[in-house]
């Protein structure tokens, strides 16, 4: 051992126990809050928000005297984009930390990484992100929107006569489960509904894919067969922005083959020109250019804080948002920070969201979203043209695949995720 | 002479039927009451009928009206009923024109979405068929086309009549064409012939309209809609394979230029730079930040704002290489993986020093009006900007040729990398040549940056996706070869396109890193092996 690694050796264990010395100072009189959002690498362009989210509701919640007569505290740990590094790091807010309650995570592998953690030291995880649903866990609370508020609404509005009347369909969407898991979903929903199979075009490309030319000329031939055709993608964020290009390049209008994408969100329209865009369509259940006085006042004091007079909203904020203050309500209610009572508190639940709803806790650990589509604008905003008339319950196990049909998850009853409804039993 | 003059007679009298047309439905004209009250109704459903019938009202203001929807300048009160159009800082009745002096307080835009935008290209087809320009008329006959309203056929027909211009009066006979095929009523002859005109259109969409008869089509007019819908397809088969191969050379452009400077830097001196990528994104942020500059300070220079930022790009990242080898590279010459490890973690380094500075989100680089859009040539689609990168990479590629073949730098650098201590006796500074020469690689990488920020995301990223391919291409062509990495590139560009179509985007790329893989195995030194001296050193 040299005396540089002595040095450091030294300067670390004198940061941790600088470290530890505060969180046992600290920890009587402040609940803490764990925030497991990568700040680093690839996925930083889509987390680094949802830290800064939280961290502004925990503000929010401080000023209004905190939680149970303690003010709340933030800890803030970076995951890198590295989904092994999420598990360690949960495990490190959980056990050395702490914390109450995390909000975290956005792709579905972080999730997954992190449940085994999650269940093992019985901590509560918010994650806002929508997703492929086939998943229900005592310890995680969905905050994001299942398939049937987000990818199945979206087809029926396309196959409406507002929508265009769609009968042809091209699912594309990048190489990982997300995306497999809802064309599946997808796929199965449009043969249900009498599409043939020779009108369905299913594409996958890598992660971070750049060449579109021959997929989007393929696409235009496939939507050239006389019939109105749209293109349904699950295409993950990076790769969006010359796939767009591309479209506008080649001049595919929304008019001719509109594009409904279900991760392209205000954040990521921030980088693109939008002007060859105007008219294709995202589904989400919340948009910054929602005109409800919860939105204006949430985005005026959301830039007061980031001090930044024209940062965006997006949906995912939204959920953090419903997550955190279902968190806030449950605790009040259930008078403590204990894990399994705040569980057993949080079904039932209801808190205001963004757009003029009521989103409640179901007993499945999702909750209930009004599912809006929005039309993109030359200013990189979306312009609302279909709602649901109705806010839509979150439904973990899909009704159009046949493994899953069956199964329920319900936490307050039968204290299951994934109850088989034929064979009567759990799991 | 007779003929001419029996034509002219029926111009005449086409036009005053016409004029008389216009002028003998007022009360058509009176009925746009209607179609102004849907549009007070604020549903999608009722402005496209409004729209529709808009176009068959033969009023006046009918395309004002429409032009003002797809501005998003009709503004309506539900309260009062009153449309009006908004124009400058007042507002004028939209029926008449007229000013209103006191507009009604809650004036709102007429909302768009696809299926009226749809309904305003088809109106906009049928009212614009007479427009004096003859580029507007021909877009009129390809909205035409594309909506296939069985109700333009009058104005269509009216149009063709008084038509001049030869490419529009094309245009036109295939939009009529497109109608006639499809119009029950029509007698066979001129569905045949309607069915031939299309067929000589030969694109896409003609084999989408062959396609898709009503079901109440003759079989005889079926089966030649058919016939002529395989011909077309045939021949676009042959386009197809031409337009992969266009896309091959684009992709492969875009290798090239990514991998280009690798070829300096690992292909002539031997030093595995994983920061390359990373000085490519440097040069993508610098193109950003030039945009910035002048969109703030002098918009009209934006068409030249890439100019700019080339020898700017290449300065940064130059001496950002220069910087890399004088401090960290130089001490590891002849340590190929430690060199590996040093600029692995340079490249982490770089890009969380960008995402501090710039924030992790993506960048927006605008591309100037002469690189958007796209040419038609045949039934070739070529992007602009795709185009401008093939050429632009070649003139890289020929000018880093010029330099290290015909300067004395040039020839510096080859004598320094093919055997330093002779070029050291013959007095050459070689530190000095392995950092200009790896500034050079480094800035070359910059100028790269110029041309991906067109084509991809501008984010701390993007270095990243290119490092693998780069490496791949350099190793591929022959290490230590310009040539090679130039056939490397194109080769790896190609043959990707034409996998891409069969085996998906996924496994396409596997397929030619498994090809690759197996190339080395039998040719280790690449494509263009280098012989001599310098190979066993």
């Amino acid at each position: 051992m040299n005396l540089n690694e002595k040095l450091l050796g030294a300067i670390i264990g004198a940061a941790i126990s600088a470290g530890a010395f505060a969180t046992a100072a600290d920890a009587a009189d402040t609940i803490k809050v764990g925030v497991l959002h990568s700040l680093s690498g690839t996925m930083a362009i889509s987390e680094t928000t949802l830290k800064d989210t939280i961290l502004f509701m925990i503000d929010e919640q401080n000023k209004k005297g905190g939680v149970l007569g303690k003010k709340l505290e933030a800890v803030v740990v970076d995951p890198a984009s590295n989904w092994p590094l999420f598990a360690e790091k949960a495990r490190e807010l959980i056990a050395k930390d702490k914390v109450s309650v995390v909000f975290g995570c956005w792709t579905s592998v972080s999730r997954k990484s992190v449940l085994p953690v999650f269940k093992e030291l019985n901590s509560i995880l918010f994650y806002p992100v929508q997703y492929e649903g086939e998943e229900s866990e005592r310890n995680v609370f969905y905050t994001g929107a299942a398939p049937n508020q987000q990818a199945i609404p979206a087809v029926d509005y396309l196959m409406s006569k507002d929508g265009g009347d769609v009968k042809r369909w091209v699912l594309a969407g990048t190489d990982y489960v997300y995306p497999r898991t809802t064309n599946k979903i997808l796929e199965a929903y449009l043969k249900s509904k009498g599409v043939a199979a020779e009108d369905i075009m299913i594409n996958y490309t890598p992660f971070g894919h750049s060449d579109w030319q021959t997929i989007v000329s393929d696409i235009k031939k496939f939507g050239s067969a006389g019939k109105k055709t749209a293109v349904v993608s699950t295409i993950n964020g990076d790769a969006n922005v010359p796939f767009y290009k591309e479209l506008g390049n080649q001049g595919i209008k929304a008019t001719d083959i509109p594009v409904v994408a279900f991760s392209v969100g205000e954040e990521e329209l921030a980088g693109i020109d939008t002007k060859p865009l105007v008219g294709h369509l995202a589904a989400w259940n919340y948009f910054q250019s929602v005109k409800t006085p919860e939105n204006e006042a949430f985005i005026a004091k959301w830039r007061e804080f980031t001090k930044n007079p024209k940062r965006v909203t997006n949906d995912p904020m939204e959920a953090s948002v419903i997550g955190f203050n279902a968190w806030v309500k449950a605790v009040e209610k259930a008078g403590t920070v204990d894990t399994d009572k705040v569980i057993d508190t949080l079904p039932g639940i209801e808190t205001p969201n963004l757009t003029g709803g009521i989103a409640k806790i179901l007993p499945n650990h999702h909750i209930t979203k009004p599912v809006l589509i929005g039309e993109i604008k030359a200013d990189g905003q979306f312009d609302v043209v279909w709602k649901t008339k109705d806010l839509v319950p979150g439904d973990a196990w899909t009704d159009y695949l046949p493994g899953s049909k069956d199964l329920e998850a319900d936490w307050v009853t039968l204290k299951c995720g994934n109850y088989n409804t034929v064979t009567k039993k759990c799991g | 002479m007779q003929i001419s003059a029996s034509r002219l007679a029926r111009h005449l009298f086409l036009v005053l039927a016409l004029v008389a047309g216009l002028l003998a439905r007022p009360a058509l004209a009176q009925d746009i009451s209607g179609a102004l009250t849907k549009l007070t109704a604020d549903s999608y459903a009722d402005t496209g009928e409004a729209i529709a019938d808009l176009a068959t009202s033969g009023h006046p203001r009918a395309a004002v009206i429409v032009q003002a929807i797809q501005d998003k300048t009709l503004e309506f009160d539900a309260a009062t009923k009153t449309v009006a159009i908004r124009a400058g800082s007042g507002v004028v009745d939209a029926a008449t024109g007229e000013t209103i002096a006191a507009p009604p307080a809650g004036l709102s835009p007429v909302r768009v979405n696809n299926r009226v935008r749809s309904a305003i290209a088809a109106a906009m087809g049928a009212l614009t068929l007479m427009s004096p320009d003859p580029a507007k008329r021909r877009e009129a006959a390809e909205a035409v086309f594309k909506s296939r309203d069985q109700d333009a056929l009058p104005a269509l027909e009216a149009a063709l009549a008084k038509e001049k211009d030869a490419a529009a009066r094309t245009a036109l006979q295939t939009a009529r064409a497109a109608l006639v095929l499809a119009k029950t009523g029509a007698s066979e002859a001129d569905r045949l012939a309607a069915a031939r005109t299309i067929r000589e259109r030969g694109d896409q969409d003609a084999v989408s309209l062959l396609r898709s008869l009503p079901a109440d089509t003759p079989a005889a007019i079926r089966d030649a809609a058919q016939a002529g819908a395989k011909s077309i397809e045939t021949s676009l088969a042959l386009w197809n394979s031409a337009q992969n191969a266009l896309y091959g050379l684009s992709l492969g452009s875009v290798l090239l230029l990514a991998a280009i400077g690798l070829a300096i830097t690992f292909g002539v001196m031997g030093i595995i730079n994983m920061a390359h990528g990373e000085l490519v994104m440097l040069g993508a942020y610098t193109t950003f930040m030039v945009q910035e500059v002048i969109r703030t300070h002098v918009p009209g220079l934006f068409d030249w704002s890439l100019a700019i930022a080339l020898p700017l790009a290449f300065l940064v990242s130059g001496a950002v290489g220069v910087a890399i080898e004088r401090t960290v590279i130089r001490w590891l010459y002849g340590r190929p993986l430690e060199t590996l490890l040093a600029t692995w973690g340079l490249s982490l380094i770089l890009q969380q020093l960008v995402r501090t500075l710039f924030g992790a989100n993506n960048r927006e680089v605008g591309a100037p009006t002469w690189m958007s859009g796209s040419i038609e040539l045949g039934h070739l689609t070529l992007t602009t900007g795709r185009m401008w990168i093939i050429v632009f990479a070649l003139c890289v590629f020929v000018g880093l040729m010029l330099i290290l073949k015909k300067t004395a730098a040039g020839l510096q650098m080859r004598a320094v990398t093919q055997n330093r201590s002779m070029a050291s006796a013959m007095g050459i500074r070689t530190p000095w040549v392995d950092a200009l020469t790896f500034g050079l690689g480094c800035g070359i990488a910059g100028i790269a940056g110029v041309a991906l920020s067109q084509i991809d995301n501008v984010s701390p990223n993007l270095g990243q996706s290119y490092i693998i391919d780069s490496f791949m291409v350099v190793v591929f062509g022959g290490v230590g070869n310009l040539w090679g990495t130039l056939v490397g590139a194109l080769t790896l560009g190609v043959v990707n396109k034409f996998l891409e179509p069969f085996a998906g985007a996924v496994l396409g790329k596997i397929l030619v890193l498994v090809f690759i893989i197996l190339f080395i195995q039998k040719r280790p030194r690449g494509l263009f092996a280098l012989k001599g001296r310098s190979v066993e050193a």
